[in-house]
């Protein structure tokens, strides 16, 4: 029954995206696209990737699209229709896809447990965790650990992005805008979204924080709790007003958050090594090799959530503090 | 229960002693890496450029104690987390690695004690902290590609290094660089990403990540369909990113109007790390498992090749602008590192390692010389230079040393590994004359492109009405001149780069038989 | 060829379409933001790819439960890489977006045969 499902949903995301690239009309195209990344963190969790799909909704489908909508509210929204240079386009994507989907017949069966990929290095893991890490969730273990320099490496990524923005919208506005104009006071009046947002951002909040420290037992890590108190800061910074939001968490603190989260990881990584280790060998964290990896894990995912939340609130404060010029 | 003994586990075959050479190959990625974060912190004017340059010396001394480490053939090993490979991810150096590994923190160490006035007058000063932070994220990317060993971490080291160049690019003071940045993150990222399918592609067949466990359990598999199509995929994406012809077309503008020092340091080592991913990925996985793959990876990458180097040269004679032109001969010399290693031929290859490392000494020098006539002509198009030779002459003369060792003239580092490749040319057989004529006439093109920019700089009338000029800052002379200087010693006393590049040869050919 | 067969086969053809799909709005849109938009669904479909690779007939979700007896979980290596590619997709999107936005500030549209006439 669920493979019908999935079927199903496989089929929409194709209608998705074909639509998609043919909207004129930019919003309808982000919204789409908003779908689109949920319809694929559903597919995910059919998958049966429970974190991922967990980080696909929260980043994929929330955030880029606050983002994306920011940067449409500076640049206008409406796309000119296509003149020339889509024969060719279309005949080098056809030849791609036909090329790839030729190669797919001699791909390993959907869930053949056979398969070279669930051989080697998963079935290591999977019964490893217990012993090395004695907790529950084995995608945490691998991305927090076995791996943990690769998540090291992306958040660092998060942090380039953070700076990149700022770094290129530190720039002003080439013309003021006319008179200065009323600061954003967000939907302050407007009743209906002003009492299901105080309801509910504390829920989100208090989601996000539950997310974050629970990421060992269920789905859960840094990534998709910083992306969730974003959230958070974010419906209130719509709800009552771009200032009101930095009054709360100023940019001071944000880029503190980010880098305090980017050096934090680092540092267990150097103090691994300065106690005897390799860089980012939490073992030698504490006597118990266990309790070491399980304090390492903790550590490094609060570094990593608040580097993104610091972040992805950077990014949506120096889009949605901007003055549109037209 | 207790359980001591894990802190003793041996974490890889050579190293029993927690001694600083040990964790080498960690630290070299992780003090730029660490130091990014705490640049941002540096406000006060000057700070963040001096905090910068202190991380790349520290780098550029790992480097080199790197390269002694592994001069006579040894490999460093290095897991991270303490988990030994295939579970974890592991580093690896050897003089393949080491060789690049110098060049890059060379180039990085030299433009960055240059950059304080070319920078100061390109780039406001409260933004200064975000560009050296990025700066040193994109040192930091760029070596951990090369020391890593791991498909995956390849991937986001070279997406870190990517998005920080886009930024660094991005700070330049022409609008133009905004499109240009834009048009080189689109096909960036469509380099990646293509890489990223290669990879998946790999991993579905063989089950790990780990380069050394892919190639060896790439014998056993069977369907070689998807292989054929990672391959494909892995090559078209970092060639996309190494600016191979003809997916080029991002270099001219994102060079030009980059700041100065930006394409000093990206000229001189962006795009040879991606062929140095190109290069370790054919020779240790492709070329062990596909048995016409010798002939398929020549016949692909040799018409490339060429065309890039013919092509490219021809249009730097008719160039206007001078960063333009040099630009367009870069793509050329990319070519002639392509084309050596085509050859799959211990000559070919010790040919473009020479000629990686050559080349980043001579593209370097020319592009500080041209920060240095940038810091007083505003206008960087030929026809506006002349006089400049008068005015400027130690930036001039650095100009023509640098220029001479990209021609290939004998008594520079430029003439090495044009001789090298040359002989290598000659080396593989009946069509080795055609290869040698086109390396020729394409020598004889730069000739040409050089000969209009000494024109221009020593013959040129100067424009009416300029004020009198100086020469650029002493900090900025300084090192071009240093550099200059290091193309005429290599030239002549070439044997460390020789030595490492003739090891990283024999090393790759041992690892694809 | 049974249901799992069809999906297995399914999700890579989907796979190989939605590259398509998002590659060509990168190659031919001349809109900046439907370029980015393109992108972004052009990584999507590799997302997918990687998934589709992690799943194991009868499988759960690999955290492991105590007192289940002779469990069967799905491979967790995937999972992890993608948890970092979507982070590196979106860090890319946000820069990407940044500059959009300059070069509508820079150049007054954000059509790219507008803006190459511009110069």
């Amino acid at each position: 029954m669920i493979y019908i499902f999935a079927l199903f949903l496989l089929t929409l995301l194709v209608i998705t995206a074909i639509a998609i690239v043919r909207a004129e009309d930019l919003f309808v195209a982000v919204i789409l696209t908003s779908i689109f990344s949920l319809l694929m963190a559903i597919n995910f969790f059919i998958l049966d990737a429970a974190d991922v799909a967990l980080t696909e909704a929260a980043v994929g489908a929330g955030v880029t699209t606050v983002i994306f909508l920011c940067a449409l509210a500076l640049t206008g929204d409406q796309e000119k229709p296509q003149k020339q240079g889509q024969k060719v386009a279309l005949v080098i994507v056809s030849i791609l896809a036909l090329v790839i989907i030729y190669s797919t017949f001699d791909n390993p069966q959907l869930g053949d447990p056979d398969a070279p990929v669930h051989q080697h290095v998963a079935p290591w893991y999977l019964e490893k965790t217990p012993e090395y890490m004695d907790f529950p969730n084995v995608v945490t273990a691998i991305l927090s650990s076995f791996r943990g320099y690769d998540t090291l490496g992306e958040v660092f990524v998060v942090f380039a992005a953070c700076i990149g923005v700022l770094f290129i919208l530190g720039v002003s506005p080439p013309r003021k805008a006319m008179q200065v104009s009323v600061k954003k006071s967000g939907l302050r009046h407007h009743l209906i979204p002003q009492v299901v947002g105080r309801l509910l951002i504390p829920f989100i909040v208090l989601f996000g924080l539950y997310t974050q420290f629970h990421g060992e037992y269920g789905p859960g890590g840094g990534f998709q709790a910083g992306a969730l108190i974003a959230t958070g800061v974010i419906l209130y910074a719509l709800l009552e007003g771009e200032a009101e939001a930095l009054r709360a968490v100023p940019r001071r603190v944000l880029l503190g958050m980010v880098v305090g989260g980017a050096l934090l990881y680092g540092s267990v990584g150097v103090v691994c090594m300065l106690m005897g280790g390799a860089f980012l060998d939490y073992s030698v964290l504490a006597a118990d090799p266990v309790w070491g990896q399980q304090l390492g894990i903790l550590i490094i995912e609060a570094g990593v959530g608040m580097a993104v939340c610091g972040a992805l609130l950077s990014i949506f404060h120096a889009f949605a503090a901007r003055e549109r010029v037209s | 229960m207790l359980r001591h003994d894990r802190r003793k586990r041996n974490f890889g075959r050579r190293l029993t002693t927690m001694d600083l050479l040990t964790h080498l190959p960690a630290l070299q990625v992780v003090v730029p890496m660490l130091s990014a974060p705490l640049i941002v912190l540096l406000q006060p004017r000057g700070l963040a450029w001096a905090g910068a340059t202190a991380a790349a010396l520290v780098s550029f001394a790992i480097a080199i104690a790197l390269t002694f480490a592994v001069l006579d053939g040894q490999t460093l090993e290095y897991a991270m987390g303490g988990w030994p490979a295939p579970y974890g991810i592991a580093l690896s150096v050897d003089a393949f690695s080491a060789l690049v590994l110098l060049v890059i923190t060379g180039a990085s160490t030299a433009a960055l004690l240059a950059a304080k006035p070319s920078i100061d007058q390109q780039i406001e000063v409260e933004r200064q902290p975000f560009f050296y932070s990025a700066w040193l994220l994109v040192l930091s990317g760029l070596v951990g590609i090369v020391v890593s060993a791991d498909a995956f971490n390849i991937f986001v080291f070279m997406e870190i290094s990517s998005l920080a160049s886009y930024i660094l690019i991005a700070g330049g003071p022409n609008r133009r660089a905004l499109p240009a940045v834009f048009k080189y993150l689109m096909m960036g990222t469509i380099g990646a990403t293509f890489y990223l399918i290669g990879v998946g592609l790999i991993y579905m067949m063989t089950g790990t990540l780990n380069l050394a466990d892919i190639q060896a359990r790439l014998g056993d598999v069977t369907e070689i369909n998807p292989i054929l199509v990672a391959a494909g995929f892995i090559t078209i994406g970092l060639a996309l990113k190494a600016a191979v012809f003809p997916m080029h077309v991002w270099v001219p503008n994102a060079y030009t109007h980059a700041p100065h020092m930006v394409t000093v340091f990206l000229a001189a080592c962006a795009t040879k790390v991606a062929l140095y991913v190109l290069i370790r990925f054919d020779y240790m996985i492709f070329q062990t498992t596909f048995a016409e793959h010798q002939i398929q990876f020549t016949m692909f990458l040799m018409p490339l090749a060429i065309l890039g180097i013919l092509i490219a040269s021809a249009v730097a004679m008719f160039e206007g602008h001078i960063k333009k032109l040099l630009a367009s001969s870069s793509i050329a010399q990319i070519g002639y590192i392509l084309l050596g290693v085509s050859f799959v031929s211990m000559a070919g290859l010790s040919a473009s390692a020479m000629h990686i490392f050559n080349h980043a000494l001579a593209k370097g020098g020319l592009f500080l010389a041209v920060a240095c006539l940038a810091y007083r002509y505003r206008d960087l198009r030929l026809s506006q230079l002349g006089g400049a030779s008068a005015r400027m002459p130690w930036t001039c003369a650095a100009f023509v040393v640098c220029g001479l060792s990209l021609i290939g003239v004998p008594g520079t580092a430029g003439f090495i590994s044009k001789w090298m490749l040359i002989s290598a040319a000659l080396e593989t057989g009946p069509w080795g004359w055609g290869l040698v004529a086109i390396i020729l006439v394409s020598s004889l093109m730069a000739v040409v492109y050089i000969w209009r920019i000494v024109e221009a700089l020593y013959f040129q009338a100067p424009i009416e009405g300029d004020t009198p000029m100086s020469e650029a800052p002493v900090q900025l002379l300084l090192v071009t001149g240093l550099v200059a200087l290091m193309n005429i010693y290599f030239g002549l006393f070439p044997q460390v780069p020789l030595e490492l590049a003739n090891s990283a040869a024999a090393l790759l050919l041992e690892g694809s038989r | 060829m049974t249901f799992l067969e069809l999906l297995g086969y399914f999700n890579y053809w989907v796979f190989a379409i939605l590259l398509a799909v998002g590659l060509y709005a990168v190659i031919s849109k001349t809109n900046l933001i439907k370029k980015l938009i393109g992108l972004s669904i052009f990584q999507s479909a590799v997302f997918l790819m990687y998934i589709t690779m992690d799943k194991v007939e009868g499988g759960t979700a690999p955290i492991i439960q105590a007192g289940v007896e002779n469990p069967v979980f799905s491979n967790p290596l995937p999972q992890v890489l993608i948890l970092t590619a979507i982070v590196v997709g979106v860090s890319t999107l946000s820069l990407g977006l940044a500059m959009v936005v300059r070069i509508k500030e820079c150049y007054g549209t954000i059509e790219e045969n507008e803006i190459l006439d511009a110069d």
